[in-house]
């Protein structure tokens, strides 16, 4: 809530791309999660746009989780991050105007061009999720980054399970 | 709209999107130092012995030990240490074969090095030990900032007397550096000699480079960089840095692999849905799509003759290797053994495959003969990837973990020596090693 008000404050002022800077800082919920100060990802990539163009009523927020994860060599939805999904897909309903990027991601095992289509299928898996609540297609970006940019270095199950990941970038 | 496709053809007509890349970083230099984890029990012993110097002071380099190491790393020599030099002859008329012989050396390397003006002179001979006769000697003007390229020159010419392989001490290695995580991400592209001196780096960006492929001329390098946000392939001139964005489409760029003869690029892109195998006509920039399949194909690679492709699909439930013609139609499953095996690389010759394959212990680099289907798991880490074939086909090329730490690994084509290339920062990976320079 901080951080829409500061982003709506700044948005008056300054570029869209500042907006889109700030808005995409409050996506620290995947290091929040995991306890790790590692964890950011997708800061300042995204290209944001939609968000200014948003007006943001009390009932469409958007989810606080913006980040779902995934079982090795799987693009299937796990139950428990239905209603995350959900959560996005009542908003980006709400909010014809704004859009979303899905960066799309993998572990680091395996080749990293095979893992670039892992991160895609994950992504267009979630985009098809989206898409049967409604959502229109029009405000879905994909961006697989495959195993680059992880959540979390390190060569554990723990660390890849938090980098199979699809992350919601508005 | 009209007003933008005249624009855009302008700058189609300017070479596409030129722009320079990101060279006010450009002066960062990197070296990785070789370091032997296996050497082979059958690697030919050598004595090199140090080159005499008739000038004042001492060399910026020391060619003679550049070669010995050169040739250590080739897998396929064992150079006598020069604590167990028997005489420092720098003139073949002043070797005693019988000296050599009592060390077991097989091959003996002289050599001496006189100013001339501000170049030098520098004379090297190859003498055959047990054969008891002189097989090479050369005569070679160089200068302080070509001592090294000199030594390399040497290294090619004594490895081909020998071997009756040609050396390919004198090419280069592009690798990606990485450092930084989160928004503190750095990734760079760097060019260097083959044993991995002279390290420049030609790009610098906050966000993900990778797949560098060399132009078989040796003048380019494609890449994918997501600098635009996205995946998108890019060719860069290696020394003006001059580079044109090839491919931006919706979706992936990714995994460009030059054609033998430099016109065409064949690469993986998802725009229509899932990353397919497309080869673009580098002149028209027409592109022609080879696969059709509800899968993941990628990584792909041309034969030597430009004639059929290898790639990697998942059609089969697990990535495996498939060969096809260069112009598409059915594809031939080629690896069967294991459940993942990608990132296929021909060998030169075309009878080898090198790939990255997984067993129980992780992945590892392999190579299948593709006339028997014969499997050699080349190395044992549990993270090598991203195979580059030399283009004597003596050595492959690797990306490799050390502790937390990514670096490059070399092995023997036989299996027989390994090397590992860290970096004194930060991961290295993703290496391309270049087509002979000269």
């Amino acid at each position: 809530m901080q951080i829409k008000t500061y982003a709506k404050t700044l948005a008056v002022a300054l570029s869209l791309a500042v907006v889109a800077g700030c808005s995409s800082s409050g996506g620290t919920q995947e290091g929040d999660m995991n306890g790790t100060s590692g964890g950011m990802s997708g800061q300042g990539m995204t290209s944001g746009q939609g968000t200014s163009g948003s007006q943001m009523g009390a009932n469409d927020q958007r989810p606080s989780v913006d980040t779902i994860y995934f079982a090795f060599d799987s693009e299937e939805i796990r139950p428990e991050f239905e209603s995350v999904l959900r959560g996005h897909a009542q908003y980006l309903m709400a909010n014809p105007n704004v859009n979303v990027t899905l960066q799309g991601y993998a572990d680091e095992r395996g080749t990293r061009e095979y893992n670039l289509g892992l991160g895609e299928r994950r992504a267009q898996a979630v985009e098809q999720y989206l898409t049967v609540q409604g959502v229109s297609p029009s405000q879905i970006q994909i961006v697989s980054y495959g195993e680059e940019r992880p959540a979390v270095q390190g060569h554990t199950e723990e660390a890849y399970a938090k980098n199979r990941r699809v992350v919601f970038a508005y | 709209m009209k007003r933008w496709m005249s624009q855009g053809w302008k700058a189609l007509a300017a070479g596409w999107l030129v722009s320079l890349a990101c060279l006010a970083t450009t002066a960062q230099a990197q070296n990785l130092t070789i370091e032997i984890t296996r050497g082979s029990d059958q690697a030919t012993p050598i004595a090199i012995v140090p080159f005499e110097f008739s000038g004042q002071g001492g060399l910026p380099q020391d060619v003679a030990q550049i070669v010995s190491d050169d040739l250590e790393h080739s897998g396929q020599f064992s150079p006598l240490s020069r604590s167990s030099l028997v005489s420092l002859p720098s003139s073949s008329k002043d070797v005693f074969y019988d000296d050599w012989k009592r060390v077991d050396a097989r091959y003996l390397v002289v050599g001496k090095i006189e100013p001339q003006g501000d170049q030098y002179r520098i004379q090297y001979e190859l003498m055959d030990i047990l054969g008891g006769k002189r097989m090479l000697g050369e005569t070679l003007t160089s200068s302080d900032g070509n001592l090294r390229a000199s030594a390399h020159y040497i290294s090619d010419q004594i490895f081909e007397a020998i071997t009756g392989i040609r050396g390919a001490f004198s090419t280069r290695i592009a690798y990606v550096a990485a450092s930084g995580t989160g928004d503190n991400a750095r990734y760079a592209l760097y060019v260097a000699d083959a044993d991995g001196h002279n390290g420049q780096q030609i790009l610098s960006s906050d966000d993900p480079i990778l797949s560098p492929a060399w132009s078989p001329d040796g003048q380019k390098i494609a890449y994918v960089s997501f600098e635009s946000g996205n995946s998108a392939i890019y060719v860069q001139n290696a020394s003006t840095g001059e580079r044109v964005r090839l491919t931006s489409f919706r979706g992936i760029n990714g995994a460009p692999a030059w054609s033998p003869d430099g016109r065409k690029m064949a690469m993986s892109l998802s725009k229509d849905g899932q990353p397919e195998i497309y080869v673009m006509d580098l002149a028209s920039r027409q592109l022609t799509r080879l696969t059709n399949n509800r899968a993941i194909e990628t990584e792909p690679d041309w034969s030597p003759d430009g004639q059929s492709l290898i790639f990697t699909s998942d059609r089969s439930g697990a990535p495996q290797l498939y060969r096809m013609s260069a112009t598409g139609g059915q594809a031939e499953r080629v690896t069967f053994t294991g459940n993942y095996n990608s990132d296929g690389r021909f060998s030169p010759d075309g009878k080898t495959l090198f790939m990255v394959t997984r067993d129980g212990s992780g992945y590892h680099v392999a190579k299948q003969e593709l006339d028997t289907g014969r499997v050699t798991v080349l190395t044992d880490s549990r993270w090598d990837e991203s195979p580059s074939v030399a283009p004597n086909g003596t050595m492959v090329i690797f990306a490799t973990q050390q502790g937390a730490q990514g670096v490059l690994g070399a092995v023997s084509s036989d299996g027989r020596a390994s090397f590992r290339l860290p970096s004194a920062q930060g991961d290295v990976r993703e290496p391309a090693w270049s087509p002979f320079l000269n």
